[in-house]
């Protein structure tokens, strides 16, 4: 049937990049905290990411076999979402949960509503919160303690910061890793390394998680002690749980973020809003899956809001009418 | 409407061509809150093919002598007859599976099924056309709602409970998944299930249509 006529929208200029290039740019970027955690928690990280990716990847090539769809194994975006989702669960985590997690994001997430391009949510986000709900001991609780390989069960800073038991680390421990957490969340040096080459290469847009990182860092100033504004720590706040790992590699994610930059801005911040909501006034320690989750619903009605102003028209009607009547 | 229906279908379209759940999508708020088991499922359905069945025959027998303007009113006074009973007996003899079910049996004179099925079907038909409606629709909630309690038990569980059977397996296969007993999983499974079977009636009139046009595409 297509062989008959070619009709396509615009745009009909094609640049050189592809889906494959920019996941795979997306997966490089996230090589150094790859390795970061490996480093930290052992072997048992690369087991964690290699269950998860393969099973990804295994999971979209069998359901697009399935159903009769073009296998796009080989676009990465499969990969992309394996390994995102990997690097939001603790180390020690039992090996079924990234396996059913990663086919959940998949299928369910991505799949059913027509695949990469018409996923309504982050698949990555969508798997790790129906984990959290159906197996919540083993997402909250199978930490590894860093360069001992060893699990433990102590409370992983944000924790600690919201029950105020238990030791919060210093800045370096939370710069270099050695602290408590899911794989890819704990070494910020690597997070940051992989996001500037992001940006460096022009896949992300700075504007998403400069408003996220810097809303989180505001509310933690204002909101963070209890009992007195403006004397919260904010870089704390920043440093601690999925902050970077949210708005850099997933709040990003090209389908499920505005398209205009002003748009992205106002993403990043309400992340963050809801991220600081959740931290302080929730019942969870951790905000940033469902920030994320929910601005993704919200994406289509920043879009349909922040419109581009188009170059030669006057920006609002009032001024149009105006300048009609002023001719 | 044309010419006069057989009795048989109108028993049989509640299964799936006039499907409750999955095609009409009424009645969404039981399949919804009481389907975590299989037990659940059935003894929610059964107090539904009771009050639908009763309820149908009721409005059906007093059509003629229904005011137009006051017909709803009416049929949920003889709607609440049922129910009523429905509950005490459930109170008296399945005093467990009440306090499971809950506010969802008195709920039932409310339920989007029986109104719908009383304004739609027994209003405007005889006796017992009504009858083998309510029957034909109830029990095929019953079976929506014992497929989806099946599915969440088992995930959410690891095993299935058949009523005094005992479970099966007797112990987890697996982790259960949480999730699956709330409420999310609830819609997962429904939207799943929803989604499968309008492939399958799809295929099937596809199917059908083919062999009556050669040139259909």
């Amino acid at each position: 049937m297509g062989e008959k006529l070619l009709v396509t929208s615009s745009p009909h200029l094609k640049g050189p990049r592809t889906v494959r290039g920019i996941m795979l740019d997306v997966i490089l970027a996230l090589v150094p905290a790859s390795i970061a955690s490996v480093v930290l928690f052992g072997v048992r990280a690369l087991v964690v990411i290699a269950a998860s990716v393969i099973s990804a990847v295994a999971s979209e090539a069998i359901y697009e076999k399935a159903v009769k769809r073009e296998v796009t194994v080989s676009d990465l975006s499969a990969v992309v979402t394996g390994l995102l989702l990997a690097l939001t669960l603790p180390p020690g985590v039992r090996l079924y949960v990234p396996i059913v997690g990663s086919a959940f994001a998949i299928v369910i997430a991505k799949q059913i509503f027509g695949g990469l391009g018409t996923n309504f949510v982050n698949p990555a986000l969508a798997a790790r919160a129906f984990l959290m709900a159906a197996w919540p001991l083993q997402v909250s609780s199978k930490w590894i303690a860093p360069l001992a390989y060893d699990s433990v069960s102590g409370p992983t800073p944000l924790a600690a910061l919201k029950s105020g038991r238990g030791v919060v680390p210093g800045i370096w421990d939370l710069l270099v890793g050695t602290r408590l957490g899911s794989l890819g969340e704990t070494c910020i040096i690597a997070l940051l390394l992989g996001a500037a080459y992001l940006i460096a290469r022009d896949v992300i847009d700075w504007r998403l998680p400069a408003g996220f990182v810097g809303t989180v860092f505001l509310g933690a100033w204002i909101f963070g002690k209890s009992g007195a504004y403006f004397k919260g720590d904010g870089l704390t706040a920043v440093l601690t749980g999925g902050v970077i790992l949210g708005a850099f590699f997933m709040a990003t994610d090209y389908v499920t973020s505005p398209v205009t930059p002003k748009g992205r801005l106002y993403m990043g911040i309400g992340c963050g809003i809801i991220t600081i909501i959740i931290r302080y006034w929730g019942i969870y320690p951790e905000g940033v899956t469902y920030a994320i989750l929910f601005m993704n619903l919200v994406t289509p009605l920043i879009d349909r809001f922040v419109v581009p102003k188009y170059y030669g028209y006057a920006h609002d009607a009032a001024a149009r009418r105006a300048k009609i009547g002023g001719r | 409407m044309n010419g006069k229906r057989s009795l048989l279908h109108d028993f049989t379209k509640g299964f799936i061509e006039e499907n409750a759940t999955f095609r009409m999508v009424i009645g969404m708020c039981p399949t919804l809150a009481v389907t975590t088991s299989i037990v659940n499922g059935f003894w929610m359905g059964v107090a539904v093919i009771f009050v639908l069945t009763f309820s149908n025959v009721l409005v059906s027998a007093l059509r003629k002598v229904t005011p137009d303007q006051i017909r709803i009113p009416i049929f949920v006074i003889l709607i609440a007859t049922p129910v009523v009973i429905v509950e005490l007996m459930m109170k008296a003899f399945l005093p467990d599976m009440y306090r499971i079910l809950g506010v969802f049996v008195p709920l039932i004179v409310v339920n989007c099924i029986i109104i719908a099925r009383s304004e739609a079907f027994a209003y405007r038909n005889p006796v017992l056309n009504s009858l083998l409606d309510g029957l034909g629709i109830g029990m095929g909630y019953t079976i929506n709602l014992m497929v989806i309690g099946g599915i969440r038990e088992f995930l959410g569980t690891g095993k299935i409970v058949l009523f005094s059977l005992g479970s099966f397996p007797a112990k987890p296969l697996f982790d259960p998944m949480a999730v699956m007993l709330s409420s999310p999983g609830g819609f997962i499974t429904l939207g799943l299930l929803m989604a499968v079977l309008n492939i399958l009636i799809k295929r099937s009139e596809a199917r059908k249509s083919a062999g009556q046009q050669v040139c259909h595409d």
